[in-house]
C-alpha cells in the first residue's frame, strides 16, 4: 500500500488516502450489490398457476423506470420471477434461458417445472461465495397439470409450496396470502400440499388486491403489475395499473 | 457513500435520519446480537472481499478521481437528444472545463457518461474497436444502439464481478429501425431503457421535468426547450457543474450531430437565492 501520505493542501483526495493508509475507512467500500426493489407473488391452483411481479425499478430513493419486467417466461408452462438486484436478475435470466435452449436441443422437449426448479437451485449455489442478489420464484404446471410454486433464497435453497412472495413487499403480502389461502401446517404428517382450491378468477383477484395493498405502504412497489396466468392452454398476460406515487 | 444512519430509526420514526445516539445506553449495549442469516456473526460485511487481504499487489478501483456529473436524454418525434455539461471535476475543483463527455459511436448512436473520465475514455476505446471492425467488414451494417447498450451492459457487469468496476453511469442514445432508443447502464450493471434517462443528480432534478413534459411525439423545438430547462436546473442546483453544455442530436434522417459547447442564460438575482429564508416562518 502507499506510504502514509500526509494531508496535502490542495489535493482533494489526500485526506482520504492519508486516513486509509492509517487503516481508517473514511467511506464505505464500494459494494457490488444494490436492491432495485419490486415484489413478486406466485399462487398455485388445481389446474392453473398465477405469477405476478411489479414493474417499478428503483435505486435508493429514486425511481429509475416504471416499466421493467421481473418475470422470465421459459416455456409454455414455466415462468421464473426474481426480486432483488436488476443486474443479477438479468444475468441469471440470461443464463437460465441459454440452459433452457440447450436442454431443448439435448432432450427434444421443453423443461418441466421440477427440472427448472433444480437447475435454478444449482445455478444459484454455483455462486455461493459471491451470490446472485436475487430472491426467486419458479412457477408453472407440473407433470400432472397441477400448479407448482417453488421459492428460493439467494443461494439456492428451495421448497415447493402452494403460494409465496418475494421482494420488498413480501412482509406485507405473505400474511395476507397465509390468511386467505389457508396453508396447511408444515408440521403435519403426511405432508399436505398447499395448492389452493380457489377458482382462477378469485385467486387472480386476491393477487391483484395484494399488490394494490402492498403498493400503498411499500415505496418500491407501484406503477404496474405484470401478471402471467399459466394454464394448460398456455400463458396469458394481464396487467394491473397501480398508483404512481 | 459515507455510512449514514438509516431513515427508519425506531426511536425517531420513519423518514427521519437523526444523529446516532451519542452515548449507547445499556439497553442497546447489553442486547444480544440478533442472528441474521445473511450476515456473518463476526460482524464483517456480507460478501465483501478486500483485495488487499488476498495479498494481491494489484489494486482495484476504490474511488473516482476526475469525474463528470449528470447526463440527461429524452426521446422526441424524430429521434433523441442527449445533453450534459463539459466539466471534468477533480473532487470539487472544476479542473477540466472542456471535456467532451459524449462519444460519437457511429451514424446511429452516441454514448455519454458521468463518473470517472478515464474509465469513459477506456470505454470509448472499446467502442472504437467495435466500430473499426464494422468499418473493415465494409458491408454497410453498423452496430445499432441496442447492440451497443447490450455490449456495455455486459462490460460493466463483468467488471463489477471482478470487483474492479468502470466507475461510470452511461447513457446510450440513438435511432434504430426508424425508432428512437435510449438506455442507461450503471457501474454495477444495472440497466434499463425508457423514453427519458438520466444519471447522477439529474435523476432527482431533471427526471421529474421529463415525466411531466416529455412525450414520445414531441417536436424538436419542445424537446430542445425541455432539455435546456433540465440543463439549467442541474446547473443551478449541482455545485460541481458549469454553464457550458453540449447536446447531441440523433435523428433517423440526419444521423448524429453533437453541438458546439454553448451557455444558457442564468439568473442569479432571484430573491430566494439571495435570501432563501426571508419569508420563512421563524427564520432570521
Amino acid at each position: 500500500m502507499a506510504t502514509a501520505a500526509p494531508y496535502q493542501l490542495g489535493n482533494p483526495l489526500s485526506k482520504v488516502h492519508a486516513e486509509a493508509a492509517e487503516g481508517h475507512k473514511t467511506h464505505a467500500t464500494w459494494s457490488p450489490y444494490d436492491d432495485n426493489g419490486g415484489t413478486v407473488v406466485a399462487v398455485a391452483g388445481e389446474d392453473y398457476c398465477i405469477v405476478a411481479g411489479s414493474t417499478r425499478m428503483s435505486t435508493g430513493f429514486n425511481i429509475l423506470t416504471r416499466d421493467a419486467s421481473m418475470l422470465l417466461q421459459l416455456t409454455d408452462k414455466v415462468v421464473i420471477a426474481s426480486a432483488g438486484m436488476q443486474a443479477d436478475r438479468k444475468a441469471l435470466h440470461k443464463l437460465l434461458q441459454h440452459r433452457n435452449v440447450m436442454y431443448q436441443h439435448d432432450h427434444g422437449r421443453p423443461m418441466s417445472v421440477s427440472a427448472t426448479a433444480q437447475l435454478l437451485s444449482n445455478t444459484l449455489y454455483y455462486k455461493r461465495f459471491f451470490p446472485f442478489y436475487t430472491f426467486n420464484l419458479v412457477a408453472g404446471l407440473d407433470e400432472q397439470g397441477r400448479g407448482a410454486v417453488y421459492n428460493y433464497d439467494a443461494v439456492g435453497s428451495y421448497e415447493r409450496s402452494g403460494y409465496f412472495c418475494q421482494g420488498s413487499g413480501k412482509e406485507l403480502i405473505q400474511p395476507v396470502l397465509d390468511n386467505q389461502l389457508k396453508a396447511a401446517s408444515p408440521l403435519l404428517l403426511p405432508p399436505r400440499n398447499s395448492i389452493t382450491a380457489l377458482p382462477l378468477d378469485q385467486a387472480l383477484d386476491l393477487v391483484k388486491d395484494a399488490f394494490v395493498s402492498a403498493g400503498e405502504r411499500d415505496i418500491y412497489t407501484g406503477d404496474k403489475v405484470e401478471i402471467f396466468i399459466i394454464t394448460k392452454d398456455g400463458i396469458r398476460r394481464d396487467e394491473l395499473q397501480l398508483k404512481l406515487d | 457513500m459515507l455510512p449514514r444512519p438509516t431513515t427508519h430509526s425506531k426511536a425517531l420514526g420513519p423518514g427521519v435520519a437523526g444523529p446516532e445516539l451519542a452515548v449507547a445506553i445499556s439497553a442497546v449495549l447489553d442486547r444480544p446480537p440478533k442472528p441474521v442469516s445473511h450476515l456473518p456473526l463476526s460482524g464483517a460485511q456480507p460478501c465483501a472481499v478486500d483485495p488487499a487481504a488476498l495479498c494481491d499487489p494489484r489494486q482495484h478501483t476504490k474511488y473516482p478521481y476526475v469525474t463528470g456529473t449528470s447526463v440527461m436524454a429524452i426521446k422526441y418525434k424524430d429521434g433523441v437528444l442527449v445533453g450534459c455539461d463539459t466539466l471534468g471535476a477533480y473532487g470539487t475543483t472544476k479542473r477540466y472545463k472542456s471535456t467532451q463527455r459524449i462519444y460519437h459511436v457511429n451514424s446511429k448512436c452516441v454514448v455519454a457518461a458521468g463518473g470517472e473520465i478515464s474509465d469513459f475514455q477506456y470505454i470509448s476505446n472499446l467502442l472504437d474497436e467495435l466500430t473499426t471492425d464494422d468499418y473493415r467488414f465494409d458491408d454497410g451494417i453498423e452496430l445499432s444502439p441496442q447492440e451497443v447498450h447490450s455490449y456495455l451492459c455486459r462490460v460493466m457487469y463483468n467488471r463489477r464481478n471482478k470487483f474492479d468496476p468502470l466507475w461510470n453511469s452511461l447513457v446510450v442514445g440513438g435511432v434504430q429501425g426508424g425508432q428512437p432508443f435510449l438506455g442507461m447502464v450503471g457501474m454495477i450493471g444495472t440497466h434499463y431503457t425508457d423514453s427519458h434517462v438520466t444519471t447522477g443528480f439529474a435523476n432527482q432534478l431533471a427526471r421529474p421535468l421529463f415525466r411531466e413534459r416529455q412525450r414520445d411525439d414531441m417536436s424538436e423545438e419542445d424537446a430542445l426547450q425541455l432539455m435546456y430547462d433540465a440543463l439549467k436546473v442541474c446547473y443551478y442546483r449541482d455545485k460541481v457543474s458549469i454553464n457550458k453544455f453540449q447536446i447531441a442530436k440523433v435523428t433517423k434522417d440526419d444521423g448524429v450531430s453533437i453541438s458546439e459547447p454553448f451557455a444558457l442564460d442564468m439568473r442569479w438575482d432571484y430573491k430566494m437565492f439571495a435570501q432563501p429564508t426571508k419569508w420563512a416562518v421563524g427564520a432570521w
